[in-house]
């Protein structure tokens, strides 16, 4: 085909080029248009939907009627959903940090090129990335009963009775760890990834300046590894604050311990299955993608300005 | 090679091609002469930072040896032996039996709809940021500022936050309890055309495709013969994550589906494990941890074959930060 193409297309090229220009200008939405259609029907439309729907109420007696800003006010007031919030963000404070400096440590030790086995260690500790949530969820959740659990294992052989991680006490713990066991790996491939990226020349000058390890830790990889940092932090706030499988799978092993209103998408996910008020759990997951968003956009601000 | 590059200028296109391909595949850490040679001396190796990484590497590991372990028992041995290792009987082989035809075989059902969902929502997601990714990276349109800016937006916001919205307007559809109520929210990847676009932008020359449009080449036809090629191991790792996304989906089927016969694995496996708390309900613990194995087997086979796929796509998508 190419001889004849060739013969084709090059003579009339300098008089077709204004119109050449205007289909290469739309061009670009025959490929991005399909994306943006599927996109506006799930992302935009539902978001637009559960706006509209949020400005009213439904009762039995009297329908539905237009009630305004009413049931953000009520969100604001309502204890559950503080409580639930305050619950993620403890969450966030104390997970997210200890499963980004494992992973931070690990990428850091692997990237070192002291480790024996290094591919192994990376690709056994990504491993859990793989598993699904249901299925890490079940077996934690298996592995922290008293009943063929590990925890039952380690009380019948040492004769101790360690305290119930499925208790309402330590439950948040119990999933921290899970949500750790699941993206430990991720969150170090992505730091890991980043690190092999460093040029080998910026190693050797800090040699001949005779930095040491910790040295060239601090003052190369770390702020090689900014953009990464941060993407993976907004990641991790995002997920702490979507928190939902983990408690809503543990719920059928821990039935006192997890709440109807655990966590902020538990409350929503509740309101609507159980409760049937849609308005309001309309509500409340709005509030919550709004806030996600406005701290996920904060963090991002804050992390490259930084780097200027 | 592709029909599509002229024969008058072979040279510009074949050279730009050839080195846009080391550059992409130096992050995986594999080229020795990429942009990243490690220097002739090894660092020594230090068996006390090996024991404290190990660390980490059991705690990794140690909950899915328990898994397989805990799929060899009989229910009785399940309560009766220690977690850690194998019980009287090894009833592996029994219990995958049991799980497959357990209830009428319903975990095979809930296999076979898991690979429906996968197939068309992760295969239609990777094919939608395909496309979009190409567009957005090397074309301009009028609108482009927008869809950047509300796809970026989109990034930020998790597949959770929409899914209740979603339902409530689905249900208005009469899309609910429909395979079609999995598969259609499926279709968007947010981060899939962040990394299309990402990686289109490096490894296709625009030289390449102005020397494809003087041929005469419509658009599609650039993009199929001689884009699609390059774009392979970007597309590679797309699928791998919609995949995995799909294929672990939760809260959206245990949203929109009620009829158990169009449940996924993970669904499936939530119910059973719920049915011993219900009353009268049989307790079934070993089938759930067999059903979890046969769940996560071709998770980790196809992961393991992939590898260096998850980690190319990894650093495409954090080091463009």
């Amino acid at each position: 085909m190419s001889q004849t193409a060739v013969v084709a297309a090059v003579p009339p090229a300098a008089g077709a080029l204004p119109r050449r220009r205007t289909r290469a200008r739309w061009a670009g939405w025959g490929f991005v248009g399909p994306f943006m259609a599927v996109f506006a029907l799930v992302f935009l439309a539902p978001i637009a939907y559960s706006l509209w729907i949020s400005l009213f109420r439904t009762q039995l007696v009297g329908g539905t009627t237009f009630v305004g800003l009413e049931n953000y006010q009520r969100a604001l007031e309502d204890p559950q959903f503080w409580s639930a919030l305050g619950r993620v963000t403890l969450f966030l404070a104390v997970q997210v940090p200890v499963m980004l400096g494992i992973a931070l440590l690990v990428a850091l030790a692997i990237d070192s090129g002291r480790l024996y086995g290094r591919d192994f260690f990376r690709i056994s500790i990504f491993l859990p990335y793989a598993v699904p949530a249901v299925v890490a969820t079940l077996m934690w959740g298996f592995m922290y009963g008293t009943r063929f659990g590990l925890v039952g294992n380690i009380n019948e052989a040492f004769g101790v009775s360690l305290p119930n991680p499925l208790s309402p006490d330590l439950v948040l713990a119990a999933i921290g760890n899970i949500v750790t066991w699941e993206f430990v790996g991720y969150n170090m491939l992505i730091f890991y990834a980043a690190l092999r990226t460093v040029p080998t020349s910026l190693y050797e000058a800090a040699q001949i300046d005779g930095a040491g390890q910790w040295r060239v830790i601090t003052a190369i990889k770390l702020p090689a590894i900014r953009g990464a940092l941060v993407v993976a932090g907004i990641f991790s706030i995002i997920g702490s604050f979507q928190l939902f499988n983990e408690p809503s799978i543990l719920q059928s092993l821990a039935p006192n311990a997890i709440t109807t209103y655990f966590t902020p998408n538990l409350y929503a996910f509740s309101l609507s299955f159980s409760g049937q008020q849609y308005n309001y759990s309309a509500t409340v997951a709005l509030l919550m993608g709004v806030l996600t968003m406005v701290i996920a956009y904060v963090v991002q601000l804050r992390g490259m300005r930084k780097e200027a | 090679m592709t029909t599509a590059t002229p024969a008058p200028t072979p040279a510009t296109p074949a050279a730009t091609r050839r080195s846009a391909a080391p550059r992409l595949r130096s992050t995986r850490g594999r080229a020795p002469g990429g942009t990243r040679p490690r220097s002739a001396e090894r660092p020594r190796r230090s068996v006390l930072l090996t024991v404290l990484t190990g660390i980490v590497l059991l705690y990794s590991l140690v909950p899915l040896v328990w898994l397989v372990v805990n799929a060899t028992k009989t229910q009785g041995d399940l309560f009766s032996s220690f977690g850690l290792w194998f019980g009287d009987s090894f009833a592996l082989f029994t219990n995958i039996g049991q799980t497959l035809t357990y209830d009428d075989a319903i975990f095979v059902r809930w296999f076979l709809n898991t690979v429906l969902y996968v197939v068309l929502g992760a295969g239609g997601a990777t094919a939608l940021a395909v496309l979009g990714g190409y567009g957005l990276a090397k074309f301009t349109f009028p609108g482009k500022r927008a869809v950047f800016a509300v796809v970026i937006g989109a990034v930020a916001v998790p597949g959770t936050a929409l899914a209740v919205p979603t339902f409530l307007m689905f249900s208005q559809l009469g899309l609910t309890n429909t395979p079609w109520s999995v598969i259609i929210p499926s279709l968007i990847s947010p981060f899939g055309l962040y990394l299309m676009w990402t990686f289109a932008a490096e490894a296709v020359p625009t030289e390449l495709m102005e020397a494809a449009r003087i041929d005469g080449a419509t658009e599609a036809r650039t993009f199929a013969q001689v884009c699609l090629p390059l774009l392979a191991p970007g597309i590679v790792t797309v699928l791998l994550f919609t995949m995995v996304a799909t294929w672990n989906n939760y809260f959206l089927p245990l949203i929109m589906l009620k009829d158990p016969d169009w449940y996924p694995l993970t669904l499936g496996l939530n119910a059973w494990n719920a049915q011993a708390a219900t009353a009268g309900g049989e307790a079934i613990f070993h089938l759930v941890i067999t059903g979890s194995v046969l769940t996560i087997v071709p998770l980790v086979v196809a992961f393991l074959l992939l590898q260096r796929y998850w980690q190319s796509g990894l650093s495409a998508g954090s080091v463009k930060e």
